[in-house]
């Protein structure tokens, strides 16, 4: 690492398990500009998705390394961000002594991302980055662990990270034997028992919030705090067309405008992305599955009793946060006002259901602000 | 010498047993520089089946045809495509009996009345239909033979061919080469009559049924038959029952085959041997004129392999060549 | 015992296997025959000694048992019976060892199965599926090396089927298997040992949907079966030179995505139709006469088509290599309709 001050080298971040390179799209910014933190430099393209490279500090653009259309490995140096006063030598200097990244082969990255652990008579895939707190992500209804590609790596940095597909989900066990939030908590804290964690902070996005909120109110002891991204359980309102949408859907054509109202900007939604969820979809069972699930989440197109989680986190005062997008149109963020008494509540702007995603620069701010900020009751 | 027990001459019999034996050399040589990788494609080599190939075709003229198999090597041979030619093709160079384009399976050479090995079973027999209609026409007494499979013996068009051979009792004859096995599933399982000659009887000619490792019961029966057919008495079908040493093609493990099968056939049932212990035995031919023989044709073998790696492989502008006669 | 969902790496001829198992499973109705697909029947040797001529059947025998049936050597009859059985109430799998063999049993194929719903006002359906090898690259030579696929895409009836890779081959004869109509599932050889990530669970890969293998927005290849491997290395190519390549897999033949055909060429404004098949009457004259029906105010450039010549299937090596559409060709196909 150089060791100039005021200058940063912002690198190829690394979104998602497999990820290993990505290629530049385009600069959104020249050189000569000045930036603040979360100003976004340049459009980033990679096998699965395609996103913004945010600026990690202030400063000046003084060299644009990384030529729009090259291709370069996670951690490559692609700009470097100054102060004016800085001098050119000293750039050249940084740029030269900047470390290589490191070789990393697709397969060996995707193989040592992903594993899998027996909970009861389940296979559970999840997978584990990063050193520190624990920090426990669970995602939605339909979704896998891979929804939280652009958040890993960023709260792996000082944290502990495990995501989990639940049961019924991405690659583990097509059954849910138990699809209610109590079912699907106790196996989730079955897999942090099994990694030997104690203690964590639990995250949840859609129906993920509300098991989230249930873990903390089955073993509050081992909680330190809880995040819901646009979570279920804090009102009675939910999409079903969406839902019985993406339950029905098993063709390209009907998926994607199924995916679209995931997000704010429909455009978000690429092929892969689809090639991805008609995969999961297709799997013989999943469609029943998925039906069974929404008939216990979610009755005569309403949000379940047994989701009401508002009560149940003002009871356990927890640090709580709540973020939405503001444009959400699953799980409307007005819901945010049954909770913000007690709880931290952002409403982000140019953001659908898919919060994490679709911002994922402010929501990876607010979640590292927010964990590690309480501290569980057991030593 | 002896005197001569055997309906050949001496003459006769060192061709016969030459024939044989270049056909045996021809594919022993393939077996083993398939296996070192030179060959492209797939073989399906004739051993031990020859006295089939030889005792018919000594019979036949020039002018006679045959349509043969997809383990065609043998009547190729037996019919007087040249050995050189067809090492050549079966590399796939230039100078190939089909100039590399056709491979082991595709061998043909209509001059000396190959009309081809076939890589669609059972495809030959209604060609040798239309050859003994042409026969018939020209109304000189050549004949046609279709060589079939045991396992091709069930296909329509073999049954079909049958039938319009007896109906405008062609000058066509069916043999069939059952050497036990239709890839790997045993003509007892693939064949619902006991016998070929009941066959030939349910479909109106007669039938005959020989060891077709014993070259003379071949060589015998062939003769009545073709000679029938030449007077104008019309098709029959024979059953030449035999034996392949190799796989159906080369690279079959044969496990379909069981363990000692193959040594117990080669010890015992090796129509080669047979005949020259039995030549020998009647002391009508010498050994050493057997041995010259065989390193004859040795030496033919290594030549033949020698010139086919020697020979260029076809110019690309082959690709669009002979698709017709005229364009 | 709940599925497991992994996935892992598995051949193309793998992922045939897989599906014929797991179909055989599912419905006792699935019975599955052909030449040698078991092996040695009758024979004294070993049960199971091919499992298919290479070995695609391998192992099934001893799950599944006579549900497995090795035929003698005769397409039409057991072609014939295949067909039957399925206008009865059963789901046969017969396999039609090379499609170069579709001669000896084309009536069965083209005058009875495909016609029986149709003759029969509706009231038939002949759930069978016919698997065929196709394809050139092993040497094979001109009898058993054809892409015969514009032949059986011809007819009416007969839904045609020809998978690039080991993920789609698996889901797609899970899908033929279920599908109630007769369709020609073609196999490449030459594709037998290429892996890709594959579930163990079953699922399906609906017919009649193309796949976009890769996006682009110069110009659009439309494609199939091995096909598919040479149009993407030609892209990798092109990118180089700065012309961005979309490629369509069709996957299903018959009945054609001709939806998702348009649209990519109402992105790129170009086409170029890859077909292994001889050029009369191939599948990419096909779809160029289509495209150029349905889009033709988006193209921006004629279309161009790359495929075999019009000979047979040549046997020395160095010929069959100029026989086979190549990523030169491809290539050079683009930089034409692009130039």
């Amino acid at each position: 690492m150089s060791e100039a001050v005021g200058v940063v080298g912002v690198v190829m971040p690394k979104w998602g398990l497999s990820m290993t390179e990505g290629e530049i799209v385009e600069w959104l910014v020249a050189e000569g500009d000045t930036v603040i933190v979360g100003d976004e430099l340049a459009e980033v393209e990679t096998d699965k998705i395609t996103g913004e490279v945010e600026a990690t500090d202030a400063g000046v653009v003084r060299r644009i390394v990384a030529e729009a259309g090259s291709r370069h490995r996670v951690k490559a140096l692609l700009v470097v961000l100054a102060d004016p006063a800085v001098d050119d030598a000293t750039i050249d200097q940084f740029i030269v002594d900047f470390p290589e990244p490191p070789e990393v082969e697709e397969s060996d990255a995707a193989a040592s991302a992903y594993e899998t652990m027996a909970v009861g008579d389940l296979q559970i895939r999840y997978s584990v980055l990063g050193e520190g707190p624990a920090v426990i992500l669970l995602h939605g209804f339909g979704g896998d662990l891979d929804n939280w590609l652009f958040t890993m790596g960023p709260l792996a940095e000082h944290h502990t990270v495990v995501a989990i597909d639940l049961p019924g989900h991405g690659q583990s066990s097509l059954a849910i034997p138990d699809p209610s939030a109590d079912g699907l908590a106790r196996v989730a804290w079955a897999v942090l028992d099994g990694l030997e964690i104690n203690d964590v902070d639990v995250v949840g996005h859609s129906m993920g919030g509300a098991v989230a909120a249930r873990m903390a109110a089955q073993q509050p002891d081992r909680v330190r705090s809880v995040t819901g991204l646009a979570p279920a359980g804090l009102g009675p309102e939910i999409n079903q067309d969406y839902i019985d949408g993406y339950v029905a859907a098993q063709s390209r054509r009907e998926m994607k405008p199924v995916a679209a109202v995931l997000f704010a900007d429909p455009s978000a939604v690429t092929r892969a992305m689809v090639e991805d969820l008609l995969r999961y979809k297709r799997l013989d069972g999943v469609p029943a599955l998925l039906g069974g699930l929404s008939d216990v989440w979610f009755v005569d197109g309403a949000q379940a009793e047994q989701a009401q989680v508002a009560d149940e986190l003002a009871a356990l005062t927890k640090p709580t946060l709540i973020i939405w997008g503001a444009q959400d149109r699953v799980i409307p963020a007005s819901h945010a006002e049954s909770v913000k008494a007690f709880a931290e509540v952002h409403v982000l702007d140019g953001a659908g259901h898919l919060v994490q995603m679709e911002q994922a620069g402010e929501v990876n701010r607010l979640l590292v602000a927010h964990v590690g900020s309480g501290a569980a009751t057991t030593p | 010498m002896a005197d001569n027990p055997f309906p050949l001459d001496r003459e006769g019999l060192l061709q016969a047993y030459r024939t044989m034996r270049t056909i045996r050399g021809f594919e022993d040589r393939l077996h083993l520089n398939f296996a070192k990788g030179e060959i492209p494609g797939f073989v399906h080599l004739y051993a031990g089946e020859e006295a089939s190939a030889v005792g018919i075709m000594m019979h036949l003229r020039t002018a006679d045809r045959i349509a043969s198999t997809h383990r065609g090597h043998g009547h190729c041979i037996a019919k007087g495509v040249a050995p050189h030619e067809m090492m050549k093709e079966i590399y796939g160079r230039e100078g190939g009996s089909c100039a590399g384009k056709g491979g082991s399976m595709h061998i043909a050479d209509l001059d000396v009345g190959m009309m081809g090995a076939n890589g669609i079973l059972g495809a030959g027999a209604p060609l040798a239909c239309g050859a003994g209609l042409a026969a018939k026409h020209r109304g000189d007494g050549d004949i046609a033979i279709s060589f079939i499979g045991d396992g091709a013996s069930n296909q329509g068009t073999f049954l079909e061919s049958l039938n319009l051979a007896a109906v405008w009792n062609l000058p066509t004859i069916f043999v069939v080469e059952n050497n036990g096995y239709a890839e790997s599933t045993s003509r007892d399982y693939g064949v619902a009559v006991d016998s070929y000659i009941d066959r030939a009887a349910g479909f109106g000619l007669p039938g005959i049924s020989v060891d077709g490792t014993d070259f003379f019961a071949v060589y015998e029966a062939a003769g009545e038959i073709i000679d029938r057919a030449r007077n104008g008495g019309g098709p029959s079908l024979m059953e030449c029952e035999m034996v392949r040493f190799y796989g159906h093609f080369e690279g079959d493990a044969q496990t379909y085959r069981a363990d000692n099968e193959v040594a117990d056939l080669r010890a015992s049932r090796d129509c080669i041997a047979l005949f020259r212990g039995r030549v020998e035995g009647a002391e009508v031919v010498a050994a050493a004129e057997f041995d010259a023989i065989d390193a004859g044709v040795d030496a033919l073998i290594d030549d033949a392999v020698a010139s086919a790696l020697a020979a260029p492989e076809p110019d690309v502008s082959a690709l669009m060549t002979d698709v017709y006669v005229s364009y | 015992m709940t599925t497991v969902v992994g996935t892992r790496l598995i051949t193309y001829r793998e992922a045939i296997n897989e599906a014929l198992d797991q179909e055989m499973t599912r419905d006792p109705s699935v019975i599955v025959m052909g030449e040698d697909i078991v092996g040695g029947a009758g024979a004294p040797g070993e049960d199971d000694a091919w499992g298919g001529v290479l070995g695609v059947t391998k192992g099934l025998y001893g799950k599944h048992g006579d549900r497995l049936m090795d035929t003698p050597l005769s397409e039409s009859a057991y072609i014939g019976a295949a067909i039957g059985a399925a206008a009865s109430g059963m789901r046969p799998v017969a396999e039609l060892m090379f499609i170069d063999f579709l001669g000896v049993c084309l009536d069965q194929i083209f005058n009875q199965a495909a016609k029986f719903r149709y003759m029969f006002g509706g009231k038939a359906e002949t759930p069978v599926v016919i698997r065929a090898m196709v394809g050139a690259g092993l040497r094979a030579a001109a009898q058993h090396s054809q892409m015969l696929t514009p032949i059986v895409t011809h007819i009416p009836g007969l839904k045609v089927v020809c998978p690039s890779n080991a993920y789609d081959t698996k889901g797609l004869l899970i899908a033929s298997i279920r599908d109630n109509d007769p369709v020609i599932f073609c196999e490449h050889k030459a594709l037998y040992e290429e892996q890709a990530d594959v579930p163990e669970a079953s699922y399906v890969v609906p017919l009649g949907e193309a796949n976009v293998v890769r996006e682009g927005s110069d110009c659009s290849i439309v494609t199939y079966g091995m096909m598919v491997g040479r149009s993407l290395e030609a892209a990798a190519l092109l990118e180089q030179e700065g012309i961005s390549c979309e490629i369509v897999d069709l996957r299903t033949l018959s009945p054609l995505d001709l939806e998702t055909v348009t649209e990519s060429v109402e992105n790129t404004g170009r086409l170029v139709c890859v077909d292994e098949a001889n050029p009369r009457c191939s599948i990419a004259a096909d779809v160029s006469a289509q495209v150029s029906r349905d889009a033709f105010g988006s193209l921006r450039a004629g279309i161009a088509m790359v495929t075999a010549p019009h000979t047979p299937v040549p046997f020395s090596p160095s010929l069959e290599d100029a026989y086979i559409p190549s990523v030169d060709a491809i290539a050079g196909a683009v930089r034409a309709v692009t130039s």
